[in-house]
Formats: structure tokens, C-alpha cells, sequence
């Protein structure tokens, strides 16, 4: 078990691993219920408490349970959590609790969770673990919120309808109408768009890691001031 | 064998891409002036839009691409996906319906994929059905043809594209949707009820398809494509229309002449099946496809919502393209059909 320090799991978990555009993970509900960002914003909260939950539970357990049931004994938890979160948001955010439907439940099967708890929890004591299921679940839910936002804006021309359903009535007035007398654009908000815009958010970040390494490249690269060329071939390191 | 009995040098002009591009462009004409004579200058402005547009369009992505932008602007394949969904499109488009399915059609259907040659579905028809999904409203308004309403002059045919809120146009209801929500008639009933039906298929559809068709024969006499895949398509379209058609009610669908004058049956036959990126290669493989273009269109048409079948059937073909050419595969010369040598 070895040492993890927490800006690497930071990294990883916000860009350079992240579950929804480099893992592909869990990609039923960031391409379904993406349509607007209180959508997405509601289950991002749900995923995040969930994978939190879990993959503190899991580390606490992780010595106890052995290999042979540890996957069962996982999705336990899992069920468990997602019931929770399923059962506060039906009490306090009912709602948005209808919206999402069946996605709440189906967080249990969410890929990005078991991969977690299997890939890191039940390696790695209660702090990691915790922290881990938190950036994780915020790097899912930024792309969540990030696709919704597209989503919303191009689809009817506004930003941050109906918040209320999430932050109470004083959020109802949220509502940016960026566009006046906006023709909606439904491909952004039907199940098409959704797989096209993933697609571009993909794209443009692989476009940023491109730009970054050569970036690193170049830097690498450039030769000592003063010194003097030798023949040699190859690069010298 | 047929070998060509004359002496060297054996010199021919290959057609380029552009030359193709440019011949296609020319046999759009009588189709065009066709649409202009029924239904007004709705559709040259949409055209003239489009092709300002898409040469933006196509310049932004070759730009994008770091690619040369002479080179690839000067084979006027944007001006081609340009031209035919703006043909496809209704008359009197407000620009920025025009703007956002050439933006599609160009930037998604065929940069995304890696641009001339690589698409594996038709650009205008993929911008086509991107609108039609989206905006179903605008998309499903054709103005009426010229001898039923007042068709615009050119003044309010800008006024309609580019100042879309002032324009107020008569739209009438295509032959097509008449036939398919009408079925509890004779046939003779609802073409006396109803005289957008024209002689055969629409008042300015069979004279509109008549022209495609001409263009389409140019083309074919050019060699710009072979007969397989068109003739396919109006051969199947024809079957189908022809065993369910019972000869009288009007919800049988239609006579095969019926679905081969109206809508954009002969447009689709021979500038969109025709394409040669995303059809199926081999011979057997185009009659395969353009069929099965032809059944689906008879299909959606008759039991589908949307105005015309072309499209959508098209982008299915254009899917099952690489399937088709796969075991269609003609047998090379010397070589048994499993593979091994003779």
C-alpha cells in the first residue's frame, strides 16, 4: 500500500483520469440526463454523496471482507447508499426526485462507483479513500454540469431554468435568458446531442493535452545557451 | 473479352473531382429552375446563402485543419453539399435555419470525419435531417406552388430569409402529406377535392422531378455515375408502391408514378444515392443499396410523419454501405470467391 498523496489524486481524478471523458465511465446518465444543468447538477450531488459514501465504507471494510465476496459485499453498500440518497432527495428535492427517474436508482449500477471501490477504496485506508470518492465524483459531476450547460443554452436559448427545484424557491428567478425569441434547438436537448457534444468536450480536452505536451516538448528541448553542437545521433538525455 | 482494339497513345481525360463536382452543380439547373417557375425565388436565395456559408464553413475547418485552403476550396464539393440541401430545403428559409444545417452538414458531417472521402454519411442529407429533427416547424412549411397562391417576388423573398419576423407566406400542405393523411377517400375524390394533386403527383412536383430527372440523365450520359444505384432505387420504389397500391382508396399510398413524380424522389435517385463516398462500390453492391433506398423511402413515406423519406432512408443506406460492399466483393481475377489462388 503505498503512499497517495492528494494532489495526484486531485489531478487524476478533475483531468487527467477523470471518469466521464477519459474513463468513460457511467456514461448512461451523463448522455441522459444531461439536458439542463439542474439535471445534471442534481445528479452529479446524488453520484458524488454516493461515491463518497461507498468509498468510505468500502475502506473501512476492506481488511474484513475477502477476495472471493468482495464484489457482492460492495454492491451491497452501493444499493445501500444509493437508497439513502434516493430516499433524502425524495423528502427534500421531490421534484427533481421525479425528473431523474429511474437514473437515481440506476446509480448503483454506475461504473464509475464499483470502479472505485475496487480500483482504490479497498486499497487504501479512510482518508484516500474518502478524498477519492469526492474528487472523483466532483470531476463527473463538472462534466455533467459542463454538458448540461451546452446542452441547456443551445437547446432553448437559456441558462439555469427551474434551480428552484434544487436550491428552493428563492433559486426560481435564476433563470439567465440569454437568447430573446430563441428557435429551440431540439438536437441539443435530444439524446443525439448529447453524444455529439460529449464527443466535442472530448475532443477539446485531448486538443488541451496535445497543446500541453508540446508545450512540455519544447521546453525540454531547448538547447543550453552556449553550447556548442557535437555529432552525435539521437537525443541526448 | 472486349479489349479496346486501338493503338497507343491510349490518352483520356479522368475526371476530376471538381470537373464531377462542377457537372453535378451544372445538372442541378433544370431542377432549380424548375422549383424557381412553381415556387418563387425562395429556393435560388437559399442556394446563394448556402453557398456563402458553406465556402465559410469549409474555410473554417480547413483552416482549423491546417490544411490548404486553395486546394481543397477549389473542388467545390462544399458547393455541391451547399446547393443540394438548399434544394432540399423549403423555399423562404429564414438565413438562420440555412446557416446552422450547412454549419452541420459541413463542420459535423463531414470535417468531423475527416473531410472529402472519409464521411460516412451524405453531408446535405445528415444537415438535412439535423434540421428536421430539430426544427420541425420551419422544415415542414412549403410554400404553395405557383397557380394555387401568391408566390413572392424576389424583394419579399429576401425579406423572408433575411428578415424572417416581417414575412408573412401562404404554406400549403406537400402532396405527399396529403396522401398520407387522407385515408378514408377514393382516389378520384381526393384529387377533385384537392388541387395541389396536380395532373399525377402535385401541381409543380412532376414537373419539378421531371427536371431532376433530365438533370440526372445529363449526368448519366457524362458518366459522372452508373445506372445501378438510381435505377434501383426507382425500380424498388415503384414495386413497393405498386403491390400496395390497390388502384382506388387513398389508403393504399399512392400509385408508383404518384411516389415517382412527388417529393424528392427523382432529386434523391440521381444527386444523392449517386454519391460516390458514401454509397456502396461494387455494382451488385449499388443495386443492393439503391433498393433498399427505395423500399425504405416507400416505407417511411407511407407509414412514417416526416414530409419526405429521402433523407432518412439514405442515412440508414449510407450506414449499411460498408456491410453491403463487404459481401458484395466482386471476385479478382484468378482467385476462388472463398479467397485461395485458382
Amino acid at each position: 500500500m503505498s503512499e497517495v498523496s492528494y494532489k495526484e489524486l486531485s489531478v487524476n481524478g478533475l483531468w487527467k483520469n477523470n471518469p466521464a471523458i477519459v474513463q468513460l465511465l457511467g456514461l448512461c446518465p451523463l448522455l441522459a440526463v444531461t439536458g439542463s444543468v439542474v439535471n445534471a447538477m442534481g445528479l452529479a450531488a446524488a453520484t458524488t454523496l454516493v461515491l463518497i459514501c461507498s468509498n468510505t465504507a468500502v475502506s473501512l471494510i476492506r481488511n474484513i471482507v475477502s477476495d472471493a465476496v468482495r464484489l457482492p459485499a460492495f454492491v451491497m453498500i452501493i444499493a445501500s447508499a444509493v437508497t439513502c440518497i434516493e430516499l433524502l432527495m425524495q423528502a427534500y428535492a421531490y421534484e427533481l426526485y421525479q425528473i431523474l427517474g429511474i437514473f437515481l436508482p440506476l446509480i448503483t449500477t454506475n461504473c464509475v462507483i464499483l470502479g472505485r471501490a475496487d480500483g482504490f477504496a479497498s486499497r487504501h485506508s479512510l482518508a484516500p479513500a474518502c478524498y477519492d470518492g469526492f474528487i472523483m465524483g466532483l470531476g463527473f459531476g463538472l462534466v455533467l454540469v459542463l454538458l448540461g450547460a451546452i446542452r441547456e443554452l443551445l437547446g432553448t436559448g437559456a441558462l439555469f431554468a427551474n434551480m428552484d427545484l434544487l436550491f428552493g424557491p428563492n433559486a426560481a428567478n435564476w433563470k439567465l435568458v440569454l437568447v430573446d425569441d430563441y428557435q429551440n434547438f431540439l438536437l441539443a436537448i435530444l439524446p443525439p446531442g448529447a453524444f455529439i457534444f460529449t464527443g466535442l468536450i472530448i475532443a477539446l480536452k485531448n486538443i488541451i493535452d496535445t497543446q500541453i505536451k508540446q508545450r512540455q516538448d519544447a521546453r525540454k528541448d531547448r538547447p543550453v545557451r552556449g553550447a556548442k553542437r557535437v555529432r552525435v545521433t539521437g537525443n541526448i538525455s | 473479352m472486349g479489349l479496346l482494339r486501338i493503338t497507343s497513345p491510349h490518352a483520356h481525360g479522368p475526371l476530376s473531382t471538381s470537373r464531377v463536382m462542377q457537372y453535378v452543380l451544372l445538372a442541378t439547373v433544370p431542377g432549380v429552375i424548375a422549383l424557381t417557375h412553381f415556387f418563387g425565388f425562395g429556393t435560388l436565395i437559399n442556394i446563394a446563402w448556402a453557398c456563402v456559408v458553406a465556402l465559410g464553413c469549409e474555410s473554417l475547418a480547413l483552416v482549423l485543419r491546417r490544411r490548404p485552403l486553395g486546394f481543397y476550396l477549389k473542388d467545390c464539393s462544399a458547393l455541391v453539399t451547399a446547393t443540394l440541401l438548399a434544394i432540399a430545403m423549403p423555399p423562404y428559409s429564414p438565413w438562420w435555419l440555412i446557416a446552422v444545417g450547412i454549419a452541420c452538414a459541413i463542420l459535423l458531417a463531414k470535417h468531423l470525419y475527416g473531410g472529402l472521402g472519409y464521411n460516412p454519411f451524405n453531408p446535405a442529407m445528415a444537415g438535412y435531417v439535423i434540421l428536421l429533427i430539430s426544427f420541425p416547424v420551419q422544415m415542414t412549411s412549403w410554400s404553395g406552388p405557383r397557380g394555387l397562391s401568391e408566390v413572392p417576388g424576389l424583394l419579399e423573398a429576401l425579406q423572408a430569409c433575411f428578415h424572417p419576423g416581417a414575412f408573412d407566406g401562404v404554406t400549403m400542405a406537400t402532396p405527399l402529406d396529403i396522401m398520407r393523411q387522407n385515408d378514408s377517400l377514393l382516389m378520384e375524390d381526393l384529387w377533385a377535392r384537392t388541387p395541389q394533386l396536380g395532373r399525377w403527383a402535385g401541381l409543380g412536383w412532376e414537373w419539378v422531378n421531371l427536371a431532376f430527372l433530365a438533370g440526372g440523365a445529363w449526368l448519366l450520359y457524362q458518366r459522372v455515375f452508373t445506372w445501378h444505384a438510381p435505377l434501383a432505387m426507382l425500380a424498388s420504389l415503384s414495386l413497393m408502391a405498386a403491390l400496395f397500391y390497390d388502384g382506388g382508396s387513398s389508403a393504399s399510398g399512392g400509385s408508383p408514378l404518384f411516389h415517382l413524380l412527388s417529393g424528392a424522389t427523382m432529386f434523391g435517385a440521381f444527386f444523392i444515392v449517386t454519391d460516390p463516398v458514401t454509397s456502396a462500390v461494387s455494382v451488385r453492391g449499388r443495386l443492393i443499396y439503391g433498393a433498399m433506398i427505395g423500399a425504405l423511402v416507400y416505407t417511411i413515406r407511407v407509414r412514417g410523419n416526416y414530409p419526405d423519406a429521402v433523407a432518412f432512408a439514405v442515412l440508414i443506406m449510407n450506414l449499411a454501405a460498408p456491410l453491403i460492399d463487404n459481401y458484395t466483393q466482386p471476385r479478382t481475377y484468378g482467385h476462388h470467391r472463398s479467397g485461395g489462388e485458382q
